[in-house]
């Protein structure tokens, strides 16, 4: 599992015990920030879903926003991307990339 | 022009013919078994969606919860975060990933397991531990909430793409390769038709060509045998020889047309 969100999301998702660092010092975590550079974000993206030991990747929904064409872009089943809510930001199904399929599919 | 060009190239003979008779069925079978398969799926799809509506708003909700606890723990022991992330070393809380057959197609299924040892055991040490503890359990159980929502999410993902590949399979052998079959047999039947009609027709004029040949045979005979005759009644000495010489070549007429027939 790996995550990208707010310093409060991540420390609560720490707690209960998914954060990992393998042997070369990398992380499985990102704290985003208002001073994190969009590059940043982007970076650890890309490197969370090309990582073959990470099966889920959570990122906060208004983090998710940014990167949206990123998100979109990524139609493989693995890793799936799990888009939550923030203590900041309250949880809007209508932005969430499998939700607008969902909709989508159905015709609505 | 559809007709002419939307068929297989094939010899028209009676052999290709219950070959692509057989493809045909073959072809009809497959279409009534992709179409069930269609439809179990789709079934499981919808099933799913449902599930992952229902699972997000949940999910809303106990992310709520468990934000909540975290500003508890924030009031009473300060702030953690820093060291909470200075104590990652290895992951407690992992996954697996699981298979599960629907009607022949792999779906992964997450599930979540507890290893090693807990990283934060100092947490909260000096005030604040039962708030800790409270907030760790109430972040695991929605940690596992999210993990069943992403293997819903990742079924739903590969479920779209197979739906999508059955059905364009599905419609592909229904506009495109039984109506070649039915094609090639139409034209395979019209051209048997067609060669025994001229077969027939062949048979035919064989056959008056045949008696054409006979009745001219009889009547060049006649007058042979009339202008034998003449001879024989002119000579007077040859009539024992002569009644017997036409017989066998009229039994040979008689033979020519039972064969004929």
């Amino acid at each position: 599992m790996a995550a990208i969100g707010d310093e409060d999301s991540i420390t609560g998702l720490l707690l209960a015990g998914i954060g990992h660092i393998d042997s070369h010092q990398r992380k499985n975590f990102l704290v985003v920030d208002a001073k994190t550079p969009l590059a940043a974000v982007e970076d650890a993206f890309n490197e969370f879903t090309k990582r073959k030991d990470i099966a889920i990747i959570l990122i906060n929904q208004h983090i998710a926003e940014e990167i949206r064409p990123l998100i979109d872009e990524h139609d493989q089943a693995f890793p799936t991307i799990l888009e939550i809510p923030s203590k900041d930001h309250p949880y809007d199904p209508e932005k969430d990339s499998v939700l607008k399929r969902v909709r989508r599919l159905f015709g609505e | 022009m559809s007709g002419t060009s939307n068929r297989l190239a094939v010899f028209p003979t009676r052999m290709t013919l219950s070959v692509m008779k057989q493809k045909l069925k073959g072809a009809q079978t497959g279409h009534s078994l992709l179409k069930r398969k269609s439809e179990a799926l789709t079934k499981r799809f919808r099933d799913i969606v449902k599930k992952i509506d229902d699972a997000k708003r949940l999910m809303g909700k106990v992310m709520q919860v468990a934000s909540f606890s975290l500003a508890e723990v924030t009031y009473i022991t300060g702030d953690i975060g820093y060291q909470v992330q200075e104590s990652v070393k290895n992951a407690q809380f992992r996954v697996r990933a699981k298979q599960e057959n629907v009607s022949g197609v792999m779906l992964p299924a997450f599930e979540s397991y507890q290893e090693g040892t807990n990283a934060n055991e100092l947490t909260g040490l000096g005030r604040g531990g039962q708030q800790v503890q409270r907030c760790k359990e109430t972040y695991i159980k929605a940690v596992e909430t999210l993990v069943e929502l992403a293997s819903l999410q990742t079924a739903f993902v590969i479920l779209d793409e197979v739906i999508k590949l059955t059905n364009r399979r599905v419609n592909a052998i229904e506009h495109i390769i039984i109506p070649r079959y039915e094609n090639t047999i139409k034209f395979i039947l019209s051209e048997l038709d067609e060669q025994d009609r001229e077969e027939f027709f062949r048979l035919k004029k064989v056959q008056g060509k045949k008696k054409e040949a006979a009745a001219r045979d009889t009547l060049e005979r006649e007058s042979r045998q009339a202008a034998e005759g003449k001879k024989v009644r002119e000579g007077g000495a040859t009539e024992s020889v002569n009644p017997s010489l036409p017989q066998p070549s009229d039994l040979l007429g008689g033979d020519d047309e039972d064969v004929i027939f």
